[in-house]
């Protein structure tokens, strides 16, 4: 039963407020995080006085070779041509894989055929997919855009078919009441309704094409961190593999916030999320 | 009732819904209804005698099994695009747009009329109004109440300035007051608008309430009775008439 009281409303502005401190909140650092980060950097560093620097190189060897990367142009060229073929793969998979999702929640025969194929290549391992595109092409940005599509691009589908499925139908029966067009009916309703579904589309794959990504570039790639990488395994060089594991999760890091910021951009009519199990 | 043409007129119309295994399920069986112009109706029944799928039938969201239904001389179904902006539709849930604010969704019909941006807002900032949520325009439908929610989906359906009003449950899941005074709201505003209105219930109580007309459907939906609401009634004649209704819901047999 519901009373007619706006006991649940927070006046507007209020509420703004509360998405504003929810935003900050989960960009600025809290003291949790913090002391985690320090304990396993202690930890290393002590393990670093006992075993030889080329297996556990000391932490500020390690931020040395970090400062090098970040400083240097041309070694951070390596990083954005990887992010580059990260955002070109996915982009691709987003605009096709949002097609076929769009056409598999609206027609029954296209979803009939097209869900078992996608489920199945879901299950491919992304090094099989490394190994048919050496097989299969010559060129090297081919191969790894191909590695990325199909990784990435099941993906995209699946969510967003799945984001379309999940548009109630009594909103569509209370639109159509009205006799909108179907460009109304789609703007209106089909498009923000699938929003939290690309968001999270994005979320998943983001994280999902750099591991991939980093693997297509160990074969054939002369530039990219996968390259430099293999680079550094094969002189031994244990800070410059970690430093540019961190370069790399660092751009990540800052393209899932810049992701989230626009979550809550484009999803503040959602209610604040309450408290969950733990508190 | 006027020697016009009704504006709605069912005529032996039934609804079977088939399920994938084949089995067939009767959920209206040959219903015949006439409502005139600015007539407002009650249609109270048992829950699953076939009222939603009435009320879908008559907004063109279903089609016919047999029979022919017209609005306005015009099959809701077939002749699906002539009705746009005619029907003003209140629901039982708010169907509000989740992601638009109180305002935007009370304009979303004036948007699918391509009003000017100017025009949508004046409307629907002036049926928000006469609802009482002056202050709520830039809520978001989880920022309100129940009984505001239902307004808001009430601003909608006015701000078409439909030929037809529908109502199904409109109010069968807010408390009694709040209910009570959202029903009493909307009268007011249908009265005043002078247009016909079906209003759909399994709550006799609202339908003596809202209805000058009573039409009590059986399982599977069709007319049992039909009958005037009677006036000036005294309480005890009321509890009488209101004991009459339930009889005949509970025979599920046609009265003569
Ligand atoms: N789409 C459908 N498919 C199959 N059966 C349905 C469908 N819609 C309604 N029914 C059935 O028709 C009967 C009447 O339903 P409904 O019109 O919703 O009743 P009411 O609104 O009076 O409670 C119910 O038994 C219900 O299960
Ligand atoms: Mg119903």
């Amino acid at each position: 039963m519901e009373s007619d009281a706006p006991h649940t409303a927070l006046p507007p502005a209020q509420a703004q407020e509360a998405w504003h401190s929810r935003l900050l909140g989960l960009m600025a650092a809290r003291k949790e995080p913090i002391i985690s980060f320090a304990v396993i950097l202690v930890a290393w560093q002590i393990a670093s006085l006992f075993l030889p620097p080329y297996l556990i190189p000391s932490v500020g060897v390690i931020v040395g070779a970090f400062v090098e990367i970040v400083l240097d142009i041309s070694l951070l060229g390596d990083v954005l041509i990887t992010m580059g073929r990260i955002f070109l793969g996915l982009v691709l998979a987003f605009i096709i894989g949002t097609v076929l999702g769009v056409f598999m929640g609206f027609t029954q025969t296209v979803e009939k055929h097209t869900l078992p194929v996608l489920h199945f290549i879901m299950g491919i391992p992304a090094l099989s997919w490394v190994v048919f595109a050496i097989i299969w092409f010559s060129h090297v940005e081919t191969r790894i855009a191909f590695i990325l599509l199909a990784g990435c691009l099941p993906n995209f589908s699946l969510i967003i078919h799945d984001g379309i499925k999940s548009i109630s139908k009594e909103y569509l029966d209370m639109l159509r009441a009205m006799r909108p067009t179907r460009k109304q009916l789609f703007s209106k309703l089909i498009l923000p309704g699938m929003i939290p579904a690309v968001l999270t589309a994005w979320k998943v794959n983001l994280g999902l094409a750099a591991r991939v990504v980093i693997v297509a570039e160990l074969v054939g790639a002369s530039r990219g961190v996968g390259n430099k990488l293999l680079l550094a395994q094969e002189l031994f060089e244990m800070p410059k593999a970690i430093a540019w594991t961190l370069v790399l999760v660092a751009f990540l890091l800052i393209t899932q916030l810049t992701i989230l910021a626009l979550e809550n951009k484009l999803l503040r009519w959602r209610p604040a999320k309450q408290g969950g199990m733990a508190t | 009732m006027s020697a016009a043409e009704p504006v709605v007129r069912m005529q032996d119309v039934s609804k079977v819904f088939t399920s994938v295994d084949g089995d067939r399920f009767t959920a209206v069986e040959s219903l015949d209804l006439e409502v005139g112009s600015g007539d407002i109706v009650a249609i109270v029944g048992k829950t699953g005698c076939g009222k939603s799928t009435t009320f879908n039938l008559l907004l063109g969201l279903e089609e016919a099994t047999t029979g022919s239904i017209e609005l306005l001389g015009h099959d809701p179904h077939t002749e699906f695009d002539w009705f746009r902006s005619k029907l003003g539709v209140i629901f039982q849930t708010d169907r509000l747009l989740p992601w638009r604010t109180a305002l935007e969704n009370a304009r979303v019909g004036l948007e699918i009329l391509e009003y000017s941006e100017k025009e949508q807002n004046d409307i629907a900032t002036q049926w928000l109004h006469k609802l009482e949520l002056q202050g709520f325009e830039d809520a978001y439908p989880h920022e309100l109440s129940g009984g505001m929610r239902q307004r808001v989906g009430m601003a909608r359906a006015f701000c078409l300035s439909p030929e037809i009003f529908f109502a199904d449950e409109a109010f069968g899941h807010l408390d009694q007051s709040t209910a009570r005074r959202l029903r009493e709201v909307f009268l007011e505003l249908v009265t005043e608008t002078r247009k016909t209105c079906l209003l759909i219930t399994h709550n006799i109580h609202e339908a003596l309430e809202i209805g000058s007309r009573l039409v009590i459907l059986g399982r599977p939906g069709r007319v049992l009775a039909d009958m005037e609401t009677p006036t000036n009634a005294t309480r005890a004649e009321m509890a009488e008439f209101e004991d009459r209704i339930l009889d005949i819901i509970e025979n599920n047999e046609v009265v003569g």
